[in-house]
């Protein structure tokens, strides 16, 4: 594909996600006149992806879709959904991807698990590694406890300097 | 368990370098479509302005078809119009129409300007009837079986190209010949 | 012609950064002097050459000569001549050229530098400095050449992305890229540390300046994009857990990490192989990073127009240096040793700590920003995994790193007493509960989750600040001899306490904006009644139109007013920008200490209204005024004497810091 084409092929594409002019996130039009009907809508709206999106949720997306169904989830509360009902609705449609907080399910089971899983691990590999390096026996250098401030030299860096004068710096 | 230490970050690294591998395969847009083998939702649209065939997702079954989701403000549904036309013209396979988001008298307007290819053809301004399709932009195409079953969906414009690669095939396997 | 100048530089460059790793490795093998100093010889021309080309790039940006392909599609007569220096880097091409520079400077610091640097370390460090270098110029000629010419020139450029086109985050690239490819030096230091199978407290002592030099670079990159991102995108929002956002964020954290267990090598010679191989994860996190944002595997807010050979480039780019140094690691980390003892309770054993929650706490970011590939490579399905996911996961990995992070300083090096850490931290204690107390009073005992993060927040500045308190013997002792100790610090603990507190303020800020933000979205019109907000009253005085050098704005004046006197005007525009069709916003915001308020003008109604949404942001400055003083700790630190390697410091002349940049 040449340049000028591959041009053209992403702004039709770029033009096929951002059809209409920019407008707004959550606009005074869409909103509803219940302030308890509204903040679900907006609690709701936070957890689910914009699916034309890059990575934003369609409270914060002005993209046209994204505006369709914070007005459909404003529709579904007011027809007596609940705020699961009115998620799984947009699910069905549209699958997990619009789930900001991925489903706790076999396919995803790691994810939840694993920062848990590593934590406990490194732990324990921690308390390991610490329990070994208690038990080490004094090694030549590093014997000293040394001051915090370390103004004056450690042992290592004084072995060195006699090395340096003795034969001059090395780079 | 020093030796797992040691060989450990490489095997590690081995796997992630082999994910984005396969990854760069992948289209970060592509979004599979819940409906996959399930008859499409329900919906009765009026027909577009200047169409007299009302869109009623009912009748979508019975024989091997398309349901095209298109727009006036896209320009990806011109590019695939030519396509669509010939499709209609050699009969290959029925075709349906979704105006999807359009103000009033757009969609119209553009199918005089351009063309009709479509059966029927419904006008969605609300777009609601698209998200009932978990549409997510347009245009989109639909395949839909002799069992009025959506076998597959495609986004972004049916070029001929697109036809001969990705629809003939799939077409051929539900026995239509094109 | 100077184009074509610039090209053959680049090129003379790449081969230049073959010798230069090829070289010195035979160098070191031979035990050849002359081709082991050849490596900070030929690390400078390449520097020169890279530098040229860019000086170059940078001409044609200035003069807009749109016969180079990427000035053509990046640039306009009309931009602002910030934005025609900066726009060198807003695009892929000349990112890219950043990025060798960059690199290429920091091969030369490291040629220059006076450190006391063994000459066969020096030599394998530059060597694997050259291949990597040799590797990206290699990306660049053969995948994204800035100097590419148009066949016919076109009138006029394209222009830069609207949203592209502002001082924060025209400075956002150059300081993230002085961090990724500082790490880069860890890397080759690492590397070359497994080719001599010789690492030591000497070692880490070279490394540890380049590692906290691109620590600050990346802790100022990272804030100027979230910082960018608060007032740019237009709704307050400071940090999305975004692929982007995450790929620097990975590298901050690993590096953080490294900086700490380096301490633990300096110190005891323990950690060897744990520090080498976060010196060699750093640098990979910094190049998955590029990977991520080039090859376009993610969508992200920040998603750049990609293309696929780029990405095939880059991972293989990935494979064979990374791959190769791990399989290195593999062969050569057994014989590492284990260096001298110290106690469970001590210094050494906290940072070891820090270590493994921020190794968790990078996982954790890793793991959530690839299992959606992962899914969808496996199959059908398609996860996306958002802030919820992190909140989840990460803060709570979160909250013991920051109840350590105090206690860590006041532990003793090698041998410790739990109690008596706890009796030095006592101060800090009470600053906890009491601003966890003072919180609850405020908000009549509602928000319980950020009380206690108010009260971790206390926990982890006043705990800071004590190790101060301490070694000036405040309050033990006369105030003037207090302030003469105070002055005698190393200037490496105070970096320390400045990085830790700085943390503290961030902290501060994030529990600010997450417990107590409110927003108004209203329909107003001109002269209309004002808009109520945290006992402020904003009202919009007029609309009027503007004109910039490359676009045209509605300009919306606020005036806002608390009980009835006047605070302050703000001034919100909406920016049009005819070259890409293209409709931005400016958010109109008043930062104090306290609070932000942040207004941005929306559309208009046919009837004469307009939208506006509102914002109050309590303390949510402290976010990126505590990144700062992180930030500035880290350069305080710098400049401790300690860093000025060469045990010769006693004689003033030979003072001069390693990391001269």
């Amino acid at each position: 594909m040449t340049p000028h084409r591959k041009c053209l092929v992403l702004g039709i594409l770029l033009s096929l996600l951002l059809p209409v002019a920019v407008a707004f996130a959550v606009t005074p039009d869409e909103m509803l006149s219940d302030p308890k009907l509204e903040s679900r809508a907006r609690v709701i709206s936070q957890e689910l992806r914009c699916v034309v999106c890059p990575n934003q949720s369609i409270d914060d997306s002005n993209a046209p879709l994204a505006k369709d169904l914070r007005v459909l989830i404003r529709d579904r509360l007011k027809a007596g959904d609940s705020n699961a009902q009115a998620i799984d609705f947009v699910v069905e449609r549209y699958g997990n991807f619009v789930l900001l907080k991925p489903p706790f399910q076999l396919n995803t089971l790691l994810l939840w698990l694993a920062p848990a899983l590593l934590a406990i691990i490194v732990l324990f590999q921690l308390m390991r590694f610490l329990r070994r390096q208690q038990s080490l026996p004094a090694s030549e250098g590093f014997d000293s406890v040394e001051a915090e401030s370390r103004d004056e030299l450690s042992a290592d860096e004084t072995k060195r300097l006699r090395e340096i004068l003795e034969k001059g710096p090395t780079s | 368990m020093s030796r797992w230490a040691a060989v450990g970050p490489v095997m590690i690294f081995a796997v992630v370098a082999l994910a984005f591998g396969f990854a760069l395969r992948l289209d970060p847009h592509k979004l599979p479509s819940m409906l996959i083998d399930k008859p499409p939702p329900r919906f009765s649209l009026p027909p577009v302005e200047g169409t007299s065939a009302p869109l009623d997702s009912s009748k979508l079954q019975g024989q091997v078809m398309l349901l095209n989701i298109y727009a006036s403000w896209c320009p990806g549904c011109r590019l695939e119009h030519p396509t669509l036309m010939r499709i209609a013209r050699e009969k290959v396979v029925p075709l349906y129409g979704l105006n999807w988001k359009d103000k009033p008298g757009q969609g119209g307007r553009w199918l005089r300007q351009y063309q009709n290819p479509y059966i029927a053809v419904g006008d969605d301004p609300s777009g609601r009837a698209g998200i009932e399709m978990g549409v997510t932009g347009v245009p989109e195409t639909f395949v839909i079986d002799t069992a009025g079953r959506i076998r597959y969906r495609h986004a972004g414009p049916v070029t001929e190209e697109v036809w001969q690669e990705v629809f003939v095939p799939l077409l051929a396997s539900l026995g239509v010949k094109s | 012609m100077l184009a074509e100048t610039g090209q053959f530089a680049l090129i003379l460059a790449f081969v230049v950064a073959l010798l230069q790793g090829v070289v010195p490795l035979a160098g070191t093998l031979n035990r050849d002097r002359q081709a082991m100093t050849f490596a900070s010889t030929a690390s400078l021309i390449q520097f020169a050459c890279i530098a040229y080309a860019y000086a170059v790039l940078t001409h044609a940006f200035i003069t807009s000569d749109f016969s180079l392909s990427v000035v053509a599609a990046n640039s306009h007569t009309l931009k602002p001549m910030l934005y025609k220096v900066s726009g060198v880097w807003g695009n892929h091409e000349g990112s890219m050229l950043l990025w060798v520079l960059i690199l290429a400077v920091f091969g030369a610091s490291v040629a220059l530098g006076k450190a006391q640097l063994q000459a066969t370390l020096r030599a394998n460090t530059l060597a694997v400095q050259g291949l990597i270098s040799a590797g990206f110029l290699a990306f660049i000629l053969f995948t994204s050449n800035p100097f590419e010419r148009l066949p016919f020139v076109p009138v006029e450029g394209n222009g830069l992305n609207p949203i592209l086109q502002d001082p924060g985050l025209a400075f956002h690239p150059p300081f993230l890229y002085l961090g990724y490819v500082g790490f880069s030096i860890a890397f080759s230091f690492s590397v070359a540390a497994l080719i001599e199978g010789k690492i030591d407290a000497s070692w880490a002592r070279c490394v540890r300046p380049w590692v906290l030099a691109a620590w600050c670079f990346l802790t100022i990159g990272i804030a100027i994009g979230s910082f960018w991102a608060y007032y740019t995108l237009g709704w307050g929002g400071w940090w999305y857990w975004d692929p982007v956002e995450n790929a620097s964020f990975m590298p901050w954290l690993a590096g953080t990490a490294l900086l700490h267990s380096a301490l633990v090598v300096e110190r005891r010679n323990a950690l060897l192989s744990w520090t080498i191989l976060l010196g060699i994860l750093t640098f990979t996190l910094s190049l998955i990073g590029t990977f991520l944002v080039r090859s376009g595997v993610l969508t992200s807010v920040h998603a750049f127009a990609s293309d696929p050979s780029r990405g095939v480039f880059i991972l293989a780019l990935i494979v064979a240096t990374v791959g190769a140094s791990l399989i290195l690691y593999a062969w050569r980390m057994p014989t590492l040793k284990y260096g001298a003892p110290f106690s469970m309770v001590s210094r050494e054993a906290g940072l070891t700590l820090n270590n493994a929650f921020l190794t968790v706490a990078c996982a954790t970011v890793f793991i959530g920003t690839f299992y959606p590939l992962v899914i969808d490579i496996l199959g059908d399905d398609k996860i996306s995994v958002g802030p919820p996911y992190y909140n989840a996961t990460f803060l709570p990995i979160m909250v013991p790193l920051l109840v350590a992070m105090a206690v860590g300083p006041v532990l003793k090096w090698k041998r410790d007493t739990v109690w008596g850490a706890l009796q030095r931290l006592k101060p800090a204690g009470i600053a906890g509960l009491l601003a966890l107390a003072v919180v609850l009073m405020f908000t009549l005992g509602r928000s319980l989750f950020a009380a206690a993060a108010m009260a971790l927040a206390a926990w982890v500045v006043v705990g800071s600040l004590l190790v101060l308190v301490r070694r000036s013997r405040l309050g033990r002792t006369s105030l003037g001899e207090s302030l003469k100790l105070l002055r005698s610090t190393p200037a490496a603990i105070v970096g320390l306490v400045m990085a830790h507190a700085g943390l503290g303020l961030s902290v501060i800020g994030i529990t600010g904006i997450s417990a107590w933000s409110s927003e108004v979205v209203e329909r107003v019109e001109v002269g209309g009644p004002a808009v109520k907000i945290a006992g402020y009253d904003v009202g919009l005085a007029s609309i009027n139109q503007a004109r910039g050098p490359n676009y045209s704005a509605q300009h919306a004046e606020f005036i806002v007013t608390r009980n009835g006197t006047p605070v302050t005007k703000l001034r919100s525009e909406r920016r049009f920008f005819p070259e890409r069709e293209q409709l931005t916003t400016v958010a109109a915001i008043r930062t104090t200490p306290a609070s932000n308020l942040y207004v941005v003008i929306g559309d208009p109604d046919d009837k004469g209204g307009w939208t506006v949404r509102i914002y109050h942001h309590p303390l949510v400055i402290w976010i990126w005024i505590g990144a700062l003083v992180m930030a500035a700790g880290g350069f305080v630190s710098l400049s401790d004497r300690r860093f000025r390697i060469g045990v010769a410091t006693r004689q003033p002349a030979a003072a001069r810091p390693v990391a001269a940049e």
